[in-house]
């Protein structure tokens, strides 16, 4: 079991380092970051001063082989265009990013599997199809248009919500919150509406397809047989065995919400991690960009690690194999 | 009686309390970008710049019409052309309660020398500083320059001791890994308004700084709120919506909605920035071309058919939707040394431009490539393909390379080593004068004097650059004003460039806000009123 995690762990260090080379081999093609760094009275031999300052004119190997030196001692450098230090900029912006990815996969989760269980149950009624064209929607329409919608219609037409940002934050030692105040609330629901929409229609697709599959197996027909109430069959027996695969998803789903938040946060202006990635695209601000993209690479791969553990502990046919080789 | 009196005297109170200024009036605004840091010698660009006005101040400051009116210097005067004698205001306060004197002077502009200052050119226009007295200083210059104190008004002056005592005694160094510098995060300015609680991107927040030296302010505002908002959507509806005040820039095709929307107004003055096209005068053969062996803008034929077939009306109605200013000089009319006599833009005469073309031997045109921004002015990727389109007209097939301006200004500058044949570029003096246009634009390049930095396409006349020498010195206005002329003259008359319009601004803005929309695209809170 040891040597399966440490194994996955250097695998792990290999898919992250692999990001990182590609990314620093794409870096060149996002322009020139010292066009945004220098007036333009600025001289060209104080620009080409900057840029070897800032080792820009280095060879990519070398300009990749210093950013992993310095990650490796936890050293991202400082953003060209907030000049902060990266790392605390990420740590500051990653609690805002994490908020809104569990609120939307909880929101998700609530609204998913009920409509998913209610589709797979009464198939043909009304409610069912309105449902399932609900859902078609939410995975065809890009998530930039259902943003600006919602706040078109609920921040200014009936302007219920806040359009844009966090509200207020209260802070917890490093970890700052929205979920305890009532702006912060406020502003947390279009966002996480936004993002969990695709989440979604994944799961109540996900739930109904499993649960008509299970409807159709034996110990439902047996437990209908022995007189249970429909009710009890619905909920106790067949959404049970339901949630397992859902409950897999959604977590693997988790990674690719934090990775994908970055439109629904650049159409709120939510203070996250994809903002500030956004951004740095715009302005070529390399060591943000790079930061951002080992992280991601790290979330995951961590939580794949974890899937895999959680599956080697579920399953011992695996586990011998591994002790195998 | 007693009950009278009583209430005679809450009329009072209450007269009293009316007569009083507005007690706090809060104000909220939202840009697309944040400020890069709070050194005041950090980056020399206009929204820092800008914002950082609100807190610091430099010698001179531009008013709402951008003239030049004094700041912290009340007087100034050339005692030979080269020694400015500069009287310092007296009583005037940092915010920390630090007084600022002559010693504050001499160190600021020691500051803009350091490694990480992005004000080198700005300061070291001045070659020394002399403190005669608490109050009076000299500035010494290389050469006599007499748009010297216009240059003043962006170099903000800090406060020696609180730099000293923070260790800020340098420009914050965006490529020291280890110390971004104290300046960077705080502030300590003479300006009216200070900040009070910074967050990097997202927000910034200021209040009214009482022992401000100005007590004749217009603005009555206590607390400022600053928002980047990074979409133009997201932007707008902010604003439509009242969470902030006032947003800029707002999109062109945003201002009917923004003017039939209650309570919300889009502001279109006119913008200093010219935006124009260049090309490539200097290469014996264009980078990126059909025609092979020769340069076809070498021949003046070619560039006046250029000229003859842009329709600046055209542009102006359908995609400035009439809010641009069509522009025959290379800078506006805010700008100081512009003639309106001069202003007549090329003829739009497409007849007149093919047999140009054919009598220059490219009956059948050429193909060439156009570089262009796509997120730096005003529908700029827009004016390329109506350009483009015109140019089709006169048998010129354009290839529009439209890409984000990183990506843009990294190809076409210098440190792209002008890799350009044709381009759109837009230009504001940063000094409000001619002289920078003619330095920067017009001069031929000249990278060991520090001259034509951005004539990309190294337009290059001799009498050009020696009238930009002398206009540089020149010190009587009547004088300066007939060499600018004669510089801008020759230029138009060898269609050194294509200028297309001066473009708007565009803000927006509640109702109730009473603002100061300044041509050079600063915003002032100094001239904010909330009704």
């Amino acid at each position: 079991m040891i040597s399966f995690i440490i194994k996955r762990l250097l695998q792990s260090m290999l898919v992250m380092l692999t990001v990182a080379f590609i990314s620093f081999g794409l870096f060149r093609f996002v322009g020139d970051p010292v066009s945004n760094m220098a007036g333009q009275d600025t001289s060209i031999e104080d620009r080409q001063e900057l840029r070897k300052s800032l080792g820009l004119d280095d060879p990519v190997y070398i300009q990749f082989f210093n950013f992993t030196i310095n990650a490796a001692q936890g050293k991202f450098g400082q953003s060209y265009m907030l000049r902060e230090p990266v790392r605390e900029l990420m740590a500051k912006r990653f609690p805002a990013t994490l908020e809104l990815a569990l609120v939307s996969s909880v929101i998700a989760m609530l609204l998913g599997v009920p409509m998913g269980v209610y589709t797979a149950i009464r198939r043909n009624t009304l409610l069912s199809k309105a449902f399932m064209t609900i859902s078609l929607m939410g995975v065809s329409l890009p998530t930039f248009l259902i943003g600006i919608l919602l706040i078109l219609l609920f921040g200014v037409t009936l302007r219920w919500l806040p359009t844009f940002g966090r509200g207020d934050v209260v802070q917890l030692g490093w970890w700052s919150t929205g979920l305890l105040t009532a702006s912060g609330l406020k502003a947390i629901i279009m966002p996480a509406i936004t993002l969990g929409i695709f989440q979604m229609t994944l799961i109540m697709r996900l739930v109904r397809a499993e649960m008509m599959e299970i409807l159709r197996t034996d110990y439902i027909k047996f437990g209908r047989a022995r007189g249970l109430s429909n009710r009890s069959l619905y909920f106790r027996h067949a959404l049970k065995n339901t949630l397992i695969p859902v409950i897999t998803i959604t977590g693997l789903q988790i990674g690719s919400i934090i990775a994908f938040a970055l439109i629904t946060e650049s159409v709120f202006q939510w203070p996250g991690m994809g903002l500030l990635f956004i951004q740095a695209v715009g302005n070529a601000d390399v060591p943000i960009m790079a930061a951002y993209l080992v992280l991601i690479a790290f979330i995951f791969v961590v939580i794949n690690l974890i899937v895999d553990v959680l599956y080697v502990i579920v399953d011992p046919r695996l586990r011998a194999s591994s002790e195998g080789d | 009686m007693r009950k009278l009196s009583k209430l005679l005297s809450g009329v009072a109170i209450a007269a009293i309390m009316a007569a009083t200024p507005a007690v706090a009036k809060d104000f909220k605004y939202a840009f697309q970008g944040d400020s890069q840091g709070l050194d005041p010698h950090g980056l020399n660009e206009t929204f820092s710049l800008g914002l950082l006005g609100n807190v610091y101040e430099g010698l001179t400051v531009y008013d709402e019409n951008l003239a030049l009116v004094p700041a912290l210097a009340t007087e100034w005067k050339t005692i030979s052309p080269k020694v400015w004698l500069i009287k310092l205001r007296q009583g005037v306060k940092f915010h920390n309660g630090n007084d600022f004197n002559a010693d504050d002077v001499v160190f600021s502009f020691a500051r803009t020398q350091t490694k990480g200052s992005d004000q080198k050119a700005r300061g070291g226009l001045v070659t020394k500083v002399v403190k005669i007295d608490d109050h009076t200083v000299e500035l010494h210059t290389a050469n006599p320059l007499p748009v010297l104190m216009q240059e003043m008004a962006f170099l903000f002056m800090m406060d020696k001791e609180w730099s000293e005592a923070n260790g800020a005694t340098e420009a914050a160094n965006v490529s020291d890994a280890n110390e971004i510098g104290y300046a960077n995060r705080n502030s300590n300015g003479t300006g009216p308004f200070m900040i009070t609680s910074r967050e990097p991107g997202v927000k910034t927040v200021f209040d009214r700084f009482d022992g401000h030296w100005n007590k004749d302010l217009k603005t009555n505002v206590t607390h400022v709120e600053f928002t980047p908002i990074k979409e133009a959507a997201t932007r707008v509806a902010a604003l439509l919506s009242h969470q902030v005040d006032m947003v800029y820039p707002v999109p062109v095709q945003d201002w009917k909605r923004l003017d039939e929307a209650e309570g919300v107004r889009a502001l279109k003055g006119p913008e200093a920035r010219t935006i124009f096209l260049g090309m490539d005068q200097s290469r014996d053969e264009l980078l990126h071309s059909s025609v092979k062996g020769k340069n076809p803008f070498k021949d003046i034929r070619v560039r006046k058919a250029f000229a003859h077939a842009l329709n600046l009306d055209a542009i102006k109605a359908k995609i400035m939707r009439g809010a641009a200013t069509p522009s025959g000089l290379m800078v506006a009319p805010q700008i100081n040394g512009f003639n309106a006599a001069l202003n007549t833009p090329y003829a739009y005469d497409p007849e007149l431009s093919k047999k140009l073309l054919a009598e220059a031997g490219y009956a059948d045109g050429f193909t060439l490539t156009m570089d262009c921004p796509n997120n730096r002015y005003v529908n700029d990727e827009k004016i390329c393909q109506a350009a483009a389109s015109m140019l089709a007209k006169i048998g010129i097939k354009i290839d529009l390379l439209a890409q984000p301006k990183s990506k843009y200004f990294g190809k076409v500058l210098a440190q792209g080593g002008y890799d350009t044949s044709f381009y759109l570029l837009g230009w504001t003096p940063g000094s409000i004068d001619s002289h920078n246009v003619f330095a920067n634009l017009l001069h031929c390049q000249d990278a060991e004097n520090k001259m034509g930095a951005f004539n990309l396409g190294n337009y290059c006349n001799d009498r050009v650059d020696e009238i930009t020498g002398l206009v540089g010195a020149e010190t009587d206005q009547a004088k300066r004003q007939a060499l600018i002329d004669e510089g801008f003259k020759i230029v138009q008359d060898e269609v050194g460039y294509l200028p297309l319009h001066q473009q708007p601004l565009s803000w927006g803005a509640g109702d109730n806000i009473e603002l100061n929309q300044r041509a050079d695209n600063v915003f002032d809170l100094r001239y904010v009123v909330v009704k």
